[in-house]
């Protein structure tokens, strides 16, 4: 197995009193898509958004490249390289797409053209629309603004909280033909799914999170098979 | 529209009108009351402005404006009220030795009370900015009468004349300077909204959770956003001390803020070009209604009689309400002036040329 991109040992997160995140362990391995499946309220987002800095961790520890993550202020662990696309999308409505995208590489300082040309390569939906307001696009428009402004600050891990969330089936499998697009071009996903059936389809390794803790983790294809995990989220009885 | 037709558009139109104001300027005498409302137009525009970059740009409602000006109108006269006129401006109590003789220039009087009200936006912006939305606009609306109770209180006498206010305060020497200061002013912010400063303030605004994901230090950019809308605030106010050469602690009441949040509104939240039409036309129609009642109130502008400020009060609420229920976007939404959107507008309503075309001089 090649290095790990991301270790996370031993976190967790809690709101006040409840504990969300209870002692998780999960490794990323470098160009690989990894994906977080469980219920609502598992843990799933707090765990990206603690990695994102956006939450405090309460102990453990987020290894990024052998760099400690916890205590780090968002603005900095996207200038190491990670980037969230956030849950519901959260695309700026009233700015244009190009403007969004723009803010995307807000943490850099080099030209951005040959970036944008490459994201009008992987949507070229977007590029018919650049000088549209982004709030008028549809949702899975939207979705692709938000990876593509997630994929601007040219993260080396890019952490996808529910893309298929409100989307259409055929949206969903371009979404996901998409991040593996986006995998194949060298960018390590790590990706929160509800669509277990999809997620486990296409990622490498698998770890399903259940009130706070991992119960389950393996290779993608092995936890598709899995009894259990088919009657929990793929709706197949037993 | 090719860029170079445009480029000689705007070179005709700064042309066209530079020639209208050295006109007026040669004829001060006749235009009088046109020069002063050319001139408290400038002054709201750099104002609103600079109150546009905060609420409409960064998406933080602040109503701290009067505040500011009010800060930076006091450092400025104290600093350039000339030093042989100090006794007679402070007859009443003596003026405090520390500044007795502390003389500026008045540019960079001007530019200390920017930097005056900066300092206070930067020491109450670390709390406050912390506050969302309505809560925000409480505590700065709160500050703003602080700054106006402790420039009037007794103790401050030495230092700001208390209630005498100041007086002798140096005059702009004439109508071009105004409208330079103005313009490099609103040029600056300008410079500032179209930069990458700018888009994480229109990030923020659009979306606070979206906007630290991609990076960017909430609190970082709000303070940044709040210290440079408060400096032009400051350098408005001194421009509206030198406007008015004479100022109080009533100068900047609340309704001084309402009026510049006013303009801001009916100019376009988010538009530079909609507060700058917005503070020509707004004040335009002000000072001529006033006329109608009373022309010494415009011209002194120190004591105002109660029955007249709240007569313009319950019109520009009404104008108010009538722009949030039918025109809530205000003139220009969130868009800026383009040579394209004029002509737009031109084959369809003919008669707001005239308008469209001060904001473009700005």
């Amino acid at each position: 197995m090649s290095e790990n991109l991301l270790e996370i040992k031993d976190l967790y997160v809690s709101y006040g009193g409840i504990k969300a995140v209870k002692g998780i362990n999960i490794e990323v391995p470098k160009g690989e898509i990894v994906t977080l499946i469980g219920a609502n309220g598992a843990g799933k987002s707090t765990t990206l958004r603690t990695i994102a800095g956006l939450v405090k961790a309460e102990s453990g520890s987020i290894m990024f490249k052998g760099e400690e993550l916890i205590g780090v202020e968002t603005n900095d662990v996207v200038s190491k390289g990670i980037t969230l696309v956030p849950e519901g999308r959260r695309v700026f409505p009233d700015l244009t797409v190009l403007e969004n995208l723009k803010i995307g590489a807000y943490m850099r300082t080099d030209n951005l053209d040959a970036d944008i040309k490459w994201i009008y390569e992987l949507f070229p939906r977007l590029e018919e629309r650049s000088w549209q307001l982004a709030g008028t696009l549809s949702g899975g428009e939207q979705q692709m603004l938000a990876v593509g402004r997630a994929l601007m600050s040219k993260p080396e891990l890019i952490m996808m909280d529910e893309p298929s969330l409100g989307l259409a089936p055929i949206v969903v499998q371009g979404i996901f033909d998409i991040i593996k697009e986006i995998n194949n071009q060298g960018v390590t996903i790590l990706l929160i799914e509800q669509n277990a059936n999809m997620a486990l389809k296409a990622a490498h390794r698998g770890y399903v999170m259940e009130t706070g803790s991992i119960t389950m983790q393996g290779k993608g294809v092995d936890l598709l098979n899995d009894e259990s995990v088919k009657a929990a989220y793929l709706g197949k009885k037993k | 529209m090719k860029k170079t037709t445009r480029i000689i558009l705007s070179i005709a139109a700064i042309a066209v009108l530079l020639a209208v104001l050295l006109f007026l300027q040669a004829n001060e005498r006749d235009y009088g009351m046109v020069i002063t409302i050319i001139e408290k137009s400038a002054i709201y525009a750099v104002v609103a402005v600079s109150m546009n970059l905060l609420n409409g740009f960064t998406g933080l409602f602040s109503l701290g404006q009067a505040g500011f000006m009010a800060i930076g109108a006091y450092t400025f006269s104290i600093l350039a009220i000339p030093a042989s006129s100090r006794a007679s401006v402070y007859y009443a109590t003596g003026i405090n030795p520390i500044i007795e003789h502390a003389e500026l220039p008045i540019p960079l009087a001007m530019i200390a009370g920017g930097l005056m009200a900066a300092l206070f936006a930067a020491v109450i912006g670390f709390p406050i900015l912390r506050l969302k939305s309505d809560y925000l606009a409480i505590a700065t609306l709160g500050f703003s009468e602080i700054v106006r109770a402790i420039i009037a209180s007794p103790q401050m006498n030495t230092i700001t004349n208390g209630s005498f206010g100041l007086k002798k305060i140096p005059e702009f020497p004439n109508l071009l300077t105004v409208i330079l200061v103005a313009a490099i002013c609103i040029a600056i912010m300008v410079l500032l909204i179209n930069s990458s400063y700018g888009r994480a303030f229109k990030a923020i605004r659009e979306d606070e959770i979206a906007a630290e994901a991609m990076g960017i230090g909430l609190l970082h950019h709000k303070q940044t956003a709040f210290i440079i809308s408060s400096f032009f605030a400051g350098i408005g106010g001194a421009m509206l001390a030198r406007f008015m050469r004479s100022i109080d602690s009533n100068t900047f009441k609340i309704a001084l803020t309402y009026d510049i949040l006013l303009i801001v509104v009916i100019g376009g939240m988010g538009s530079v070009t909609g507060s700058v039409l917005a503070a020509f036309l707004v004040t335009a129609s002000k000072e001529q209604w006033l006329r109608f009642f009373d022309e010494p109130l415009v011209i002194g502008g120190v004591s105002v009689p109660f029955f007249k400020t709240g007569l313009r009060m319950v019109v520009f609420s009404v104008l108010l309400m009538v722009v949030v229920l039918f025109f809530r976007r205000g003139i220009m939404g969130q868009n800026e002036f383009t040579w394209e959107g004029l002509f737009g507008l031109f084959k369809k309503i003919p008669n707001l040329f005239k308008g469209k075309k001060k904001k473009e001089a700005i």
